[in-house]
């Protein structure tokens, strides 16, 4: 028979070993811990939106579909961009008719099922153009719940995909505040704005910002002081979407509206 | 120990082994924790060269300019100027080995992309000269009066429009 005083002892022992978490018991491992201090990368792409310069044609839209494969006419794009028309009396119009791949060419709102909506211009207090892609957060959600290491963050803060090991359970396309990813109607994994890794990595702009004819988007290493792109971001009035989640988003905008959700 | 406690033990033993063994034979061997730590950098490392290797399509007005300088000239001095020779003409690829010839958009749809006139004064797309395009010719293609390249004048090849009757 075991007295009182022994079973609180061996409770005791059994309760802190319970305690010890099982990464104290994990071995040393140096190239982790230099990962996990962040090791300062000489490159991080961010990018800029000037919402003033926008006008709504859709060529960034266009050129990214053609440059990264996207499906043409499967309601699914990369980028988009969405229109914003608030009337006199506050209500606020907001649509994206196939993410504004042919541009918008019509004064009508499209409502989708409900149809098109017309609005008198003596009634409209304001119109404007809000492009839209990937933030390519300093945080993101997105990588974060991904149950097998198929997405990802490079060293200059991309956020990649890997076709091969993807599952597609679409726990990232639910994560996502700002909902830009979305299954590729063939492969029937993940996918998402690769920021056009593979035109960066040879020294070009992404798609888009060489398709925009207005300088509405640009993209810049925001480690580099003299970088144009960073020199506005640090230097002039600047705001991301959708801040209170936490998630550092990396895309910043020029001229951001407080109708722009 | 006797060995009717033993035999289970070796069950065990021989799954948790092979468990392993398949674990080794199909996770890559690049696959780690890298730059951006565990929770943001376990990956397979070679996906990102994988992504690198992805074909350029759109090759920018600095190869156009190459052969094509003078309709490069042409553009750059007018209110085009800043529009993008692959956005009418379509993607460079490895023209001009592969394609030969590139298809140009000349459709009435890829001009009021910017013209269609929409009434939002303090937008960009206010400042546009833009037209109604159900009203302003409808049935014509706007390259028919127009030349693209230089919108101030009228497009030389239509002064004199040939009617096929």
């Amino acid at each position: 028979m075991m007295n009182r005083r022994e079973f609180c002892k061996k409770a005791m022992i059994v309760a802190g070993g319970l305690v010890i978490p099982l990464t104290a018991l994990e071995v040393f491992n140096p190239r982790r811990l230099h990962a996990e201090k962040g090791g300062k990368s000489k490159v991080r792409w961010v990018f800029l939106v000037d919402i003033h310069k926008c006008v709504g044609c859709g060529f960034c839209v266009k050129a990214c579909k053609i440059e990264n494969e996207v499906a043409w006419d499967a309601n699914v794009t990369r980028t988009w961009v969405e229109r914003y028309v608030v009337t006199k009396d506050g209500q606020v119009n907001i649509d994206s008719p196939k993410g504004c791949r042919d541009g918008f060419t019509s004064q009508k709102i499209d409502q989708a099922s409900v149809g098109l909506k017309e609005i008198k211009p003596e009634d409209i207090a304001k119109g404007f153009f809000v492009p839209k892609l990937c933030n390519h957060c300093d945080n993101p959600p997105c990588v974060q719940v991904c149950p097998v290491g198929a997405t990802y963050q490079t060293q200059e803060g991309v956020v990649l995909v890997d076709r091969t090991w993807c599952i597609g359970c679409g726990y990232c396309v639910m994560g996502c505040p700002y909902g830009v990813r979305y299954f590729h109607p063939e492969l029937h994994v993940a996918e998402k704005c690769t920021l056009c890794y593979h035109r960066l990595c040879k020294g070009m702009k992404t798609a888009c910002v060489d398709a925009c004819p207005f300088g509405a988007r640009q993209v810049g290493n925001i480690r580099d002081p003299g970088d144009p792109v960073t020199k506005i971001i640090t230097t002039q009035q600047v705001n991301v979407l959708k801040e209170e989640f936490g998630t550092k988003p990396q895309v910043f905008y020029l001229g951001l509206s407080m109708e722009v959700k | 120990m006797k060995n009717h406690v033993l035999r289970p033990l070796f069950v065990v033993v021989a799954i948790v082994v092979g468990i392993l063994i398949t674990r080794t034979l199909l996770v890559p061997g690049d696959f780690g924790v890298y730059e951006r730590g565990y929770m943001y950098g376990w990956h397979r490392k070679s996906s990102e060269a994988d992504w690198k290797a992805f074909r350029v399509k759109y090759k920018t007005a600095k190869v156009c300019v190459e052969c094509h300088k003078d309709k490069y000239d042409d553009i750059k001095n007018s209110p085009h100027a800043p529009i993008s020779c692959e956005n009418c003409h379509g993607p460079s690829y490895e023209h001009p080995n592969d394609p030969l010839g590139l298809s140009i958009d000349r459709s009435r749809g890829l001009c009021i992309r910017c013209h269609a006139y929409l009434p939002y004064k303090d937008s960009a797309r206010g400042k546009i000269p833009g037209i109604d395009p159900e009203k302003h010719y409808p049935q014509a293609v706007c390259i028919m009066c127009h030349y693209p390249h230089d919108p101030t004048k009228a497009n030389p090849k239509h002064q004199k429009p040939e009617v096929k009757s």
